[in-house]
C-alpha cells in the first residue's frame, strides 16, 4: 500500500467512517464553489475616499512612505526626488508593464530606466500594484509576463505606482478582483504577494530592524486625480 | 532531533541558572505579550474571527480526506506535484531525491517547523547537500549549531552579545573581521552574506502556513522576505508541510490570517503574505520551474478522533508559549524537542512517546493562560491532563508522585476519613506554626520550601469554615 493510501485509510479509520458519500462530497464542492466570505471587520467599511486615507495611514504605520500625485506626468519627478532624498543612484528597474509605460520617464533625463526581471545588483525597482488593501495598508502584487515577482524583493528600494481607484477595503475584495481578472479554470497567478511595509526582522533580541532580506524602503506613489477625472 | 525531554527537570534547573538565557527571556513580555494585547484590542471582531477560524478548522478535520484530495487535484492541475509521506524518514528521502534530481549542492530554506520535526538539515548534510537557513533567527541558530527554542522566534534565547560573537566567528571567512554590536549593522551583514547564498541555491525549501483546497495554493507568512527569495530564485521550490494545514477556500485563509499575526507578533499582518500556486507559467519572467509539495502525516491521522484532535487546529502562532509562566522561566530548549511550551506539552508526548516526554505536561500549574490566548481555542490544559492521567495509568509517573496520588485518592474517596485527616492536619500544623505563622522547612517538601515559605493553617479546615458560613449567612 502506498503512503498516500495508508494516510487516507488511517484518516478514515480514525474518523470511524469510509469514504464520504457522494451527496456530501457534492455539498462540500458547492461550498468551495460559493467561497462565501466569513466575518469581515468593520474597520474598512468606509466611503472610498476614506478607504484611501485609511490605506495611507496603515501603510505609513507599517513603515511605507508616500508621494501623493495628481497625475502620471508627475511620477518621474517624484521618483527622482525620492532617490535624491535617500542618496540612491537614479537607476530604475521597471516591470515591463503597459501601465508603467504610460508614464513619461524621459521627462527626467537623469533617470536611467531599464525593464525586466530583477537582476542581482538592481538597487531600485518600480512596479505597479494590482490592488491595495485599506484594512491593513497592504499592497498586492501578482506575477505574470509584465510583472516579475523578483522586483518586489531583490532591490533595496521598492517604488510602487498605485492608482487610487485600486484601493479596496478588506482582503476579500482582492479575492473578488483576482477571480474576475483570471481565467475561469485557474484565476490564481503563480505568485500573489501581499506586502505591508518594508522588510523587517526582530530576530536579534526582539529589536525591530528594517531591511532584513527584502526591500529596506517601500515608497508608494499614489495617483489620485485621475480617479476624479474618471468619475 | 534526539529528544532530551526526559531530562526536563535538570534542563529547567540549568536554564534557571543561565544568566544570558534569563536576560533574553525577560524581553518576551514587552516583545510579544504586550504587542498581542494591543493588536487584539484594536480589532473588535477578534474573538469572533477566532471562533470562526476554530469552526473552519474543525470542519476541515472532520472532512480531512476530502479537502486533501481536492488540494492534490488542484496542485496537479497547475503542474505541481504532491508527495505523500507517512513518516519523517519518507519525507526526508523524498526531499533528498528531489534535490538529487536537479543535482543540488546547496538548498536555501525558509523557516519550517515540519522540517525540524523530520530532522531535515542533518539528513541533507549527511547526504552531501548543504542546507542554508535564511530566516535570520534560523540562520543564527544554524551558526550556533542549536535547535529553535521558539516556534516563531527561534533565536529568542540568545542575547545580542552572544550573536555578536557568533557573527564574528563565522563571518570571518566572508572577510568580516569587525565585531558588530548594533542589531541594524548585524542584520545588514547577514543580509549581504545570505544574498550570495540565494543565488547559489539549486533548490528552495519553504514551509506552509496553509494549503488551499480550492486552488492548490500554498501560503507562507514572513516579515523578512526570506521565504520569497528562497522560493523564487532557484529552479525548484519544495514546500514541506503537514496534512492538517489544508483549508477549504482563500476566504477561509484570510479569516485565520487575520488572527495569526496578531496572536504571534502583535502585528495586524506580517510584512509578507505570499500565495504560491503551481510552478512558474510559460509567460512568467521569474519563479521556480518545478513546484513540489511534500505532505507529512507522522501520525497526525491517528490524532483524529482522539483526545488530541483539537491540537490539530494549531496554527503555530506561539501565543501559548509567549503567555506561559513556565516557558518564560526556562525557555524552549528545556522542553527537549521540536515543539516547546504548552503546545509542545500537548503534542510532544504523542510524537516522541510519553515515557520520554511525561514531564512536559506535568510542568504546568494549569493557570490556563495558554488556552485563553490560543486563537484556535485549543484546550491545552485538558490535553495535558489527559497525558498526566495516561502517565499514571501506564505507571510512567515517578514512584513518589504515584504514592502521593494513591494516598490522596484513598482519602478522597472516603469522606469521613478525609475530613478527619484534614482536621487533624490543620489543627496540628496550626499549633506547630502558630508562633511564626509560616513554615520555612517541611519534611518531604524541601524542594518546595527552598524557594518559599508555607503559610501555617489557622486551625480549621475549609469544610469547617464552609459549614460555619452556611449556618450563619453574611449580613
Amino acid at each position: 500500500m502506498s503512503a498516500r493510501d495508508r494516510i487516507f485509510a488511517n484518516i478514515r479509520g480514525s474518523l470511524g467512517r469510509g469514504p464520504l458519500p457522494a451527496p456530501l462530497v457534492a455539498e462540500l464542492e458547492a461550498k468551495i464553489a460559493a467561497h462565501a466570505p466569513n466575518l469581515i471587520p468593520e474597520r474598512s467599511r468606509l466611503a472610498h475616499d476614506q478607504q484611501i486615507e485609511l490605506f495611507v495611514r496603515m501603510a505609513q504605520e507599517a513603515g511605507a512612505t508616500f508621494s501623493r500625485l495628481g497625475s502620471r506626468a508627475a511620477v518621474p519627478r517624484a521618483v527622482l526626488e525620492f532617490l535624491n532624498a535617500n542618496t540612491v543612484p537614479p537607476e530604475l528597474r521597471l516591470s515591463p508593464d503597459r501601465e508603467l509605460d504610460r508614464i513619461p520617464w524621459s521627462a527626467q533625463r537623469e533617470l536611467n530606466v531599464t525593464r525586466g526581471r530583477a537582476r542581482r545588483d538592481d538597487l531600485t525597482s518600480v512596479t505597479p500594484s494590482f490592488a491595495a488593501i485599506a484594512e491593513t495598508g497592504t499592497l498586492v502584487f501578482v506575477s505574470g509576463a509584465e510583472r516579475p515577482a523578483t522586483l518586489n524583493f531583490l532591490p533595496d528600494n521598492h517604488i510602487v505606482v498605485l492608482d487610487a481607484h485600486d484601493v479596496v477595503g478588506p482582503y476579500e475584495d482582492v479575492l473578488t478582483k483576482l477571480r474576475a481578472a483570471g481565467s475561469p479554470d485557474c484565476f490564481m497567478p503563480r505568485t500573489v504577494n501581499f506586502v505591508t511595509g518594508p522588510s523587517r526582522t526582530a530576530d536579534i533580541a526582539l529589536t525591530i530592524v528594517r531591511g532584513a532580506h527584502g526591500p529596506r524602503r517601500l515608497h508608494i506613489i499614489l495617483i489620485e486625480t485621475e480617479l476624479r477625472d474618471a468619475l | 532531533m534526539k529528544p532530551t525531554s526526559h531530562a526536563f527537570s535538570a534542563n529547567a534547573h540549568d536554564a534557571l541558572q543561565d544568566r544570558d538565557l534569563q536576560r533574553a527571556l525577560k524581553l518576551m513580555e514587552t516583545g510579544f505579550s504586550a504587542g498581542r494585547r494591543t493588536a487584539v484590542a484594536r480589532l473588535p471582531e477578534f474573538d469572533e474571527l477566532c471562533e470562526q477560524g476554530r469552526a473552519i478548522k474543525n470542519h476541515v478535520l472532520e472532512h480531512l480526506d476530502f479537502y486533501l484530495e481536492r488540494f492534490e487535484g488542484e496542485v496537479v492541475a497547475r503542474g505541481g506535484f504532491v508527495h505523500w509521506c507517512a513518516t519523517p524518514r519518507e519525507a526526508c528521502e523524498t526531499i533528498l531525491s528531489l534535490c538529487r534530481s536537479v543535482r543540488a549542492k546547496t538548498v536555501t530554506k525558509g523557516k519550517s517547523m515540519v522540517a525540524e520535526e523530520i530532522g531535515l538539515n542533518p539528513f541533507l548534510e549527511a547526504n552531501g547537500i548543504e542546507p542554508v537557513e535564511t530566516d535570520l533567527g534560523e540562520y543564527i541558530i544554524q551558526l550556533a549549531d542549536q535547535s529553535p527554542s521558539h516556534i516563531i522566534a527561534p533565536a529568542v534565547h540568545l542575547t545580542t552579545d552572544q550573536i555578536s560573537d557568533l557573527f564574528l566567528e563565522h563571518h570571518r571567512e566572508h572577510g568580516k573581521t569587525k565585531r558588530l554590536t548594533e542589531p541594524q549593522e548585524m542584520v545588514g551583514e547577514a543580509r549581504e552574506i545570505l544574498r550570495e547564498r540565494y543565488f547559489q541555491a539549486d533548490v528552495g525549501i519553504t514551509g506552509a502556513n496553509f494549503l488551499i483546497a480550492e486552488t492548490g495554493t500554498t501560503i507562507i507568512v514572513t516579515n523578512e522576505g526570506n521565504g520569497d527569495l528562497t522560493q523564487m530564485l532557484p529552479r525548484m521550490h519544495i514546500v514541506i508541510s503537514s496534512i492538517e494545514k489544508v483549508l477549504p477556500t482563500l476566504e477561509d485563509a484570510w479569516t485565520i490570517l487575520r488572527v495569526l499575526a496578531r496572536s504571534a507578533t502583535g502585528q495586524d499582518i506580517s510584512c509578507y503574505t505570499t500565495f504560491s500556486t503551481g510552478p512558474k507559467r510559460a509567460e512568467d519572467l521569474d519563479g521556480p520551474a518545478e513546484f513540489h509539495i511534500v505532505l507529512l502525516d507522522n501520525g497526525r491521522s491517528s490524532m483524529l478522533g482522539s483526545e488530541l484532535q483539537d491540537a490539530l487546529r494549531c496554527i503555530r502562532c506561539g501565543a501559548c508559549m509567549n503567555s506561559c509562566p513556565v516557558y518564560q522561566s526556562v525557555g524552549g530548549h528545556a522542553y527537549g524537542w521540536v515543539y516547546p511550551g504548552p503546545i509542545g506539552a500537548a503534542i510532544d508526548p504523542f510524537f516522541i512517546g510519553l515515557k520520554e516526554a511525561h514531564d512536559l505536561p506535568a510542568a504546568s500549574s494549569f493557570c490556563g493562560a495558554c488556552e485563553s490566548v490560543c486563537p484556535m481555542k485549543i484546550p491545552l490544559p485538558k490535553i495535558m491532563r489527559h497525558w498526566r492521567e495516561k502517565a499514571f495509568e501506564e505507571k510512567i509517573t515517578p514512584v513518589p508522585q504515584r504514592a502521593g496520588m494513591l494516598i490522596w485518592a484513598w482519602f478522597a474517596r472516603r469522606v469521613t476519613f478525609y475530613r478527619l485527616a484534614t482536621r487533624v492536619a490543620a489543627g496540628l500544623f496550626g499549633l506547630l506554626g502558630r508562633r511564626r505563622g509560616r513554615f520555612s522547612r517541611l519534611p518531604f517538601a524541601a524542594g518546595w520550601t527552598a524557594g518559599r515559605d508555607l503559610p501555617a493553617p489557622e486551625g480549621s479546615t475549609f469544610h469547617d469554615l464552609w459549614s460555619a458560613r452556611a449556618r450563619k449567612p453574611p449580613a
